[in-house]
């Protein structure tokens, strides 16, 4: 019960966002018995607060990298800290959305986005509350009672995003999650991601292969090359938000980083 | 190419609300399917409805006569009217009852042998050939055995039975989940989900689909088996053991009334079991369009 209560308490008072920390962090696949490294020698610092995107072809160990991260695969080599403290496992301080948006199919929303608060043994009220909190904040709160069929593309995403911001986490990583949507639903959401970051200030590391996703979204673009995944570029978007896409500062980063990712 | 027109034409109907291309095909291609269920079971009715009508029009109507052959009306009012044939709702009753008691005793055991080999590798790797070998044994070669072991009462039938329906349920339930850990496991290792909130609501539901077809084949071999197991094994009631009699009694009418009041049964308790699975998950149907 001490312990519940700790979990609840530490989770009221956690922080709003976290300080992520990559210390030489390399990683091989066994492949037919040889070791296939997919990515070498990372090193990163995400400071709190920030919003990092990381760029790079498809192959070159961007996904393995973010799954790092989640703490989903702990066979790596050298350090990986949230806080100072070192990433074991999973954990939900670092909330985690994926491309497909990975709703159960059989759950409504509501459902959904409340199974990422089963480990903290909420009373129901508060689970509620902070579901309905945080479909508010997504837009979705008149359709808590759908199920994931219901929904668009887009929607659905947001269900998802919402997900992984229920329980509050220091740390959102995000895996592609507009890769599956029509262009159109895709920079709606880029929009609404800013304001939900913008609202929560919470760190967030995504992943993507769109160019002109990272430079509008992001503080920090980190450029990966592949084969085996290594930090080619490390750039800083100097621009106010929201971004023009057409100005063209924001076409002069997207060239720069296209070139660097043509290598 | 005028065949390409059709399909041409199915993609204009998607609703505008739709903006993905593939998800538009999805749906219209469950829209076609569904209206085609609807048609179907009127159609299903022709060619018994058409064997019926040539019976009576053969039989009844004087045309053809053998001892093998009897009245249509006469089988059809045994069950009414005649001493013999009015054992045959009793027969029925015990029959359905026999075949729900060995259905439930293997659909559970398949489900979770299902999903124990579906979620451990280790319990894949132990349990995993034994019951792979046990499969290829032809259902009725455990008769001897049975009887042997439970003699030839109830303990026997329903074993038999449950036997039966272990299979496909304990086939398909593996094969759901291993499909579907794959995909929520990931999920399920981030949201920090205690096994017993995986296994109920990520687990289950996801093989849910399989688990079902897995039982719509253990209802036909119950039902198969049932009637097997109660005309081999002999004692007792149940319309096997009312097809034996009538056989030995030389009462065509009864036999070809047993053979109806199986398939009726038979029919009618796979068509519930269709109703209930399509209207207990209600995405379901989502999911089979996919």
């Amino acid at each position: 019960m001490r312990e519940v209560l700790e979990t609840v308490r530490s989770v009221a008072s956690a922080p709003v966002s976290a300080r992520l920390a990559l210390h030489g962090v390399s990683k091989c696949y066994e492949v037919d018995g040889r070791l296939l490294p997919v990515l070498e020698q990372i090193s990163l610092d995400v400071a709190d607060g920030e919003f990092v995107a990381v760029v790079g072809a498809s192959g070159c160990g961007k996904s393995t990298l973010l799954r790092l991260i989640a703490g989903l695969d702990a066979d790596f080599e050298g350090k990986l800290s949230l806080d100072d403290k070192p990433v074991r496992g999973p954990g939900l301080e670092r909330g985690i959305v994926f491309q497909d948006h990975r709703l159960l199919p059989w759950l409504t929303v509501e459902a959904n986005v409340g199974l990422a608060l089963t480990a903290y043994a909420l009373p129901a009220a508060e689970r509620a509350r902070r579901v309905t909190e945080v479909l508010e904040l997504v837009g979705l709160d008149h359709f808590a009672g759908a199920y994931p069929h219901q929904l668009s593309g887009g929607m659905a995403q947001r269900a998802a995003i919402a997900r992984g911001l229920v329980s509050q986490p220091s740390l959102l990583l995000m895996d592609e999650p507009f890769g599956a949507l029509d262009s159109l639903t895709r920079v709606y959401l880029q929009e609404e991601l800013l304001r939900i970051w913008e609202r929560r200030r919470v760190t967030v590391v995504v992943v993507t292969h769109d160019v002109e996703e990272a430079v509008f979204l992001a503080d920090t673009v980190v450029v990966l090359e592949p084969d085996p995944g290594r930090i080619a570029a490390r750039l800083s978007i100097q621009m106010e938000r929201p971004r023009d896409r057409t100005d063209p500062r924001f076409v002069a980063y997207k060239a720069d980083i296209l070139r660097r990712l043509r290598r | 190419m005028a065949w390409a027109e059709p399909g041409a034409g199915e993609d204009r109907q998607v609703p505008a609300r739709v903006q993905n291309e593939s998800e538009g095909r999805r749906r219209n291609a469950g829209n076609v399917r569904a209206a085609r269920r609807r048609v179907l079971p009127w159609r299903g009715a022709v060619v018994p409805g058409v064997i019926l009508l040539l019976w009576f029009w053969a039989v009844d109507g004087g045309r053809v006569s053998h001892a093998l052959l009897v009245p249509l009306t006469q089988t059809l009012a045994a069950p009414w009217h005649d001493p013999a044939g009015q054992q045959i709702w009793a027969a029925a009753g015990i029959s359905l009852l026999r075949m729900l008691a060995g259905l439930s005793i293997g659909a559970l055991l398949g489900v979770v042998a299902g999903v124990a080999l579906g979620l451990s590798a280790t319990a894949r790797t132990v349990g995993s050939p034994t019951l792979h070998a046990l499969r290829q044994v032809a259902l009725f070669a455990w008769i001897p055995l049975l009887t042997a072991w439970l003699g030839n009462g109830e303990a026997a039938k329903i074993t038999f039975i449950a036997l039966g329906a272990f299979f496909p349920v304990f086939l398909n339930t593996e094969q759901g989940v291993r499909d579907r850990a794959v995909v929520y496991q990931e999920l399920s290792a981030a949201l920090l989900l205690p096994w017993r909130v995986r296994l109920r609501q990520v687990v289950l539901p996801g093989a849910l689909p399989a688990i079902l077809v897995g039982l719509e084949m253990a209802l036909l071999i119950a039902w198969i088996g049932t009637v097997g197991a109660e005309y081999a094994i002999g004692t007792g009631r149940g319309i096997g053991a009312f097809l034996a009699t009538s056989r030995d009694q030389f009462r065509m009418d009864l036999i070809l009334l047993g053979v109806l009041v199986l398939a009726l049964v038979g029919g009618a308790g796979f068509a519930a079991l269709r109703g209930v699975a399509r209207s207990a998950v209600p995405w379901l149907k989502q999911e089979e369009a996919k």
